[in-house]
């Protein structure tokens, strides 16, 4: 026999049906959770402190924060002008300078030194631009960090940072 | 499978997939329609019952390996890494290590199904061989996974089971040698048991799929041992056996969350909670329970090769049961004489399990001889004799007719059955050569257990001022202090008590320099070094001590959920320095204490009234001490404590609620059968 609705005997059958499915569901979420970053992974990437002060201008420092290279660079005046002088509009990735620093702070120059491409690390002061040149591709950044020339297609990134005084910054 | 198959899919796509690679038909002739005997009892759901936990032990074990270090320095940590910082890591490891208790209970219980309805005999033999075959893969399968943690008893585990072969004579030693991959256990051996352990599993679904073929060219056994002969004896697989299956697994899911969830440590062995250590072999060198009767057999015989031979025999012998056994009659329901001694057999084997796990002194060595012995008189000459001189009740002439006779006698006991064996076997070893410590009140006991934070709290202090000098903890992070299910202190007061330690580092230009701990650090060795030996580390302490519960202390134990062995072990032991008694010495600078077995600890008394200052009020007095510190060392060693008695309360409500509608659903599928409600 066939019924519009559900009969007793159909409810008891749906009750089992979504008990199973409800308590196969729970099971399998802690297999793909564990996958996840485990608790001293994320307490490893808590933020970091780097002392300004042994930097001296024109001088560039590497650090790592969640396994990512942090480029730090104390830019000399040349190198500030330079970034500011160029026609915003002409970029691959138009951004002007002084949304790349911090202001008061010009001269620090704070990128994740992934290259936006296919992610090898950009060798610092090298290339046309006198900024980062990757030497996987070719491609070429200038003094703020940006795409210049090349394939990958977008600036050097920039991590989450704040200055906690004049000569220390915390990233992260 | 003969005839045509009846298996025409609606769906177009599974026509055309048919056409090519006819899986579909195969499940549908293997599991939908195949014809299973109408009579078969609950014994019968232990099949689908071990397959379910081939998969949970496949699944678990693969999100274990990518997390495990399979080299000696870092694998104990590891383990430790996973059940402390992995998302879900605290339930997905006692999952598998319970699931191999559950998956052999499961199995045992399997085995003794098919030796009581003769379902070894023509034309099963094969299946019955293969089932021995998967038996032995999961003695060998289970050992290696045990070596992996690198506990004391992982690394004496190996050294043993692996120095058998040295028995063999002539190439022996090398085989031994061939073995290890070096002049004793150690990192190529830990290595190669991971690759190994790793490829069995797979290699026992290739054996599983084999035995089901082999099931399914001759069909199920039955409980009356009679063969169908009509399609009234049989009813299809789907819905029926099935629903069958889900409702026995579901039941047996309880028993297993309730390992899981309430005891994880009861099968376990506290020994096996003390990083593995080559120089220092433990008192009493036990194997898992499911091994105990073998190991029994194994140590019976006095001399090395006729024990290795033994051990050997013991399973080779199971292959020769169904030409071993005479009866031309099938299921034991109509053997009186076999049912009896198919008990004595059980007792024999849970007998042999309990003595596996005494030392091997007076008495026992005595009975484990006697009942070794009867262990194959069982095989050897009363199965042959039986089959001759037996006198056997009548067999029905087919099932349908037994089936309407009336409900057959419920061999009912079914997992209770399973239970005896298992509590049989796993009695605590730990000598009993020192006082038993007395029971403390704790509140993080019982199903509905948490720790006490002020509790914690006073304990952390008192590790600090007191052990802190001579015992690292060093598997506990400064940020564990803030996390939830612990102490409770806030993120900045254990930033300012991370910032109290001091770590060397290389800096930028490779020099090293002294910089503040961080909360993410983990606790720094002890300051002292001591040049005889350093103090054990106390992260994982609590649960690397217990004492003999004794019998019927234990059984009882698995129903009142007591696992603070450890700690009702060391508040004893912080308590119970006193005068040694008249005549009693202890080695110099030793001192006595009632609890430490052998009764020469080498640590002075660490506590006493009013050590260490308290802010809150609680009495400053060494039983609080003892109990505070003890507490706190109970939440290092197992931080996620009260998460795992929370899902476990709700896995346990959902298991119940599961059970009851599986077992309506599965009342009102058969009344089609029954005819009745």
């Amino acid at each position: 026999m066939s019924s519009a609705e559900p009969t007793r005997r159909d409810f008891l059958y749906i009750a089992t049906a979504s008990a199973g499915a409800v308590g196969a569901a729970a099971a399998v979420w802690p297999l793909i959770a564990q996958m996840n970053p485990d608790a001293s992974t994320i307490a490893a990437g808590a933020p970091i402190e780097v002392d300004l002060g042994p930097i001296a201008e024109g001088q560039v420092i590497k650090v790592f924060w969640r396994g990512k290279p942090i480029y730090i660079n104390h830019r000399t005046k040349k190198e500030i002008d330079e970034a500011r002088s160029v026609n915003v509009a002409s970029l691959p990735d138009p951004e002007s300078d002084e949304k790349r620093v911090k202001a008061g702070h010009e001269q620090w120059q704070v990128l994740i030194g992934i290259c936006t491409h296919l992610g090898c690390i950009p060798i610092a002061h090298q290339g046309d631009y006198n900024g980062y040149f990757c030497p996987c591709h070719g491609s070429q950044y200038d003094t703020s960090g940006r795409i210049r020339r090349g394939p990958a297609p977008l600036n050097l990134p920039l991590p989450p940072y704040e200055f906690v005084s004049n000569t220390k910054i915390r990233i992260g | 499978m003969s005839g045509q198959s009846t298996y025409k899919p609606q769906n177009a796509f599974l026509r055309w997939l048919e056409r090519r690679l006819p899986i579909g038909g195969l499940i549908h002739s293997s599991f939908v329609v195949y014809p299973t005997p109408r009579n078969l009892n609950y014994w019968w759901t232990f099949g689908g019952i071990l397959t379910f936990m081939l998969a949970v032990q496949i699944v678990t074990g693969i999100v274990l390996a990518m997390h495990y270090t399979p080299h000696v320095d870092y694998a104990f940590n590891s383990v430790q890494h996973f059940k402390r910082d992995v998302p879900y890591g605290w339930l997905l490891q006692p999952l598998h290590a319970n699931g191999a208790s559950l998956f052999f209970l499961a199995a045992y219980i399997h085995a003794f199904r098919g030796m009581y309805y003769g379902s070894y005999k023509e034309p099963r033999e094969v299946l019955w061989i293969l089932g021995v075959i998967l038996l032995l893969l999961m003695i060998m399968t289970g050992f290696m996974g045990y070596v992996l943690p690198w506990g004391q008893m992982s690394f004496w585990a190996a050294t043993v089971i692996t120095n058998l072969f040295s028995a063999i004579p002539g190439v022996g030693e090398s085989i031994v040698t061939w073995l290890w991959g070096g002049y004793a256990v150690g990192n190529p051996t830990l290595n190669r048991f991971y690759s190994l352990h790793y490829l069995l599993p797979f290699v026992i679904v290739g054996v599983v799929v084999l035995h089901v073929w082999a099931l399914h060219v001759a069909g199920q056994n039955n409980p009356t041992g009679v063969e169908p002969q009509s399609d009234k004896d049989t009813v299809a697989f789907t819905p029926y056996a099935t629903i069958k299956d889900s409702f026995g697994l579901a039941v047996f899911l309880i028993l297993f969350a309730w390992f899981v969830f309430y005891i994880p440590d009861y099968l376990g062995h506290p020994d096996n909670y003390i990083p593995a250590n080559p120089s220092v072999t433990p008192t009493h060198i036990v194997p898992e329970w499911y091994y105990l009767p073998f190991y029994a057999i194994l140590r019976a015989i006095p001399s090395k090769l006729g024990g290795v031979i033994a051990l050997g025999a013991s399973i080779v012998i199971l292959a020769f049961l169904p030409w071993l056994d005479t009866s031309r009659v099938r299921s034991g329901r109509y053997r009186p004489l076999y049912r009896m001694f198919f008990w004595i057999f059980v007792l024999v084997c849970i007998g042999l399990g309990y003595l596996g796990s005494k030392p091997p002194e007076g008495a026992y060595v005595i009975a484990a001889r006697v009942f070794t012995a009867y262990y194959f008189i069982h095989f050897l000459i009363i199965l042959p004799l039986l089959g001759v001189f037996e006198t056997t009740k009548p067999v029905p002439s087919s099932i349908s007719a037994d089936v309407l006779k009336g409900k057959a006698s419920a061999a009912a006991i079914l997992l209770a059955f399973g239970l005896v064996t298992l509590l049989g076997t796993s009695s605590s070893s730990i000598a009993a050569e020192a006082e038993t410590p007395p029971m403390n009140r704790w509140s993080f006991a019982g199903s509905f257990g948490k720790f006490d934070r002020a509790q914690l709290q006073r304990g952390f202090k008192v590790y600090r001022e007191v052990c802190q000098t001579c015992h690292g903890i060093q598997l506990l992070s400064f940020r564990n202090l803030s996390e939830p299910g612990g102490p409770g202190f806030t993120p900045a007061q254990v930033a300012v008590v991370a910032a109290e330690y001091k770590y060397k580092e290389p800096n930028d230009q490779g020099d090293m320099v002294e910089r503040n701990g961080r909360p993410a650090d983990h606790f720094p060795p002890p300051m002292l070094r001591f040049p005889t030996g350093t103090p054990p580390d106390l992260s994982v302490i609590v649960r690397a001590r217990g004492y003999d519960r004794g019998f019927p202390g234990f059984m009882i134990d698995m129903f009142t959920q007591y696992q603070e062995h450890g700690a009702d072990y060391m508040v004893a032991l912080l308590k119970g320095y006193e005068n040694p008694p008249a005549g009693v010495q202890v080695p110099p600078g030793m001192m006595y204490n009632k609890y430490f077995p052998g009764h020469g600890i080498a640590m002075p008394p660490p506590l006493s009234d009013g050590r260490v200052p308290y802010t809150d009020g609680a009495p400053q007095t060494l039983d609080q001490y003892a109990k505070d510190v003890t507490a706190f060392l109970a939440w290092a060693a197992d931080p996620h404590l009260e998460a795992r008695k929370r899902l476990g309360m709700q896995v346990m409500v959902f298991l119940i609620v599961l059970s009851g509608l599986l077992y309506f659903t599965k009342k009102k599928v058969w009344r089609a059968v029954t005819g009745h409600a």
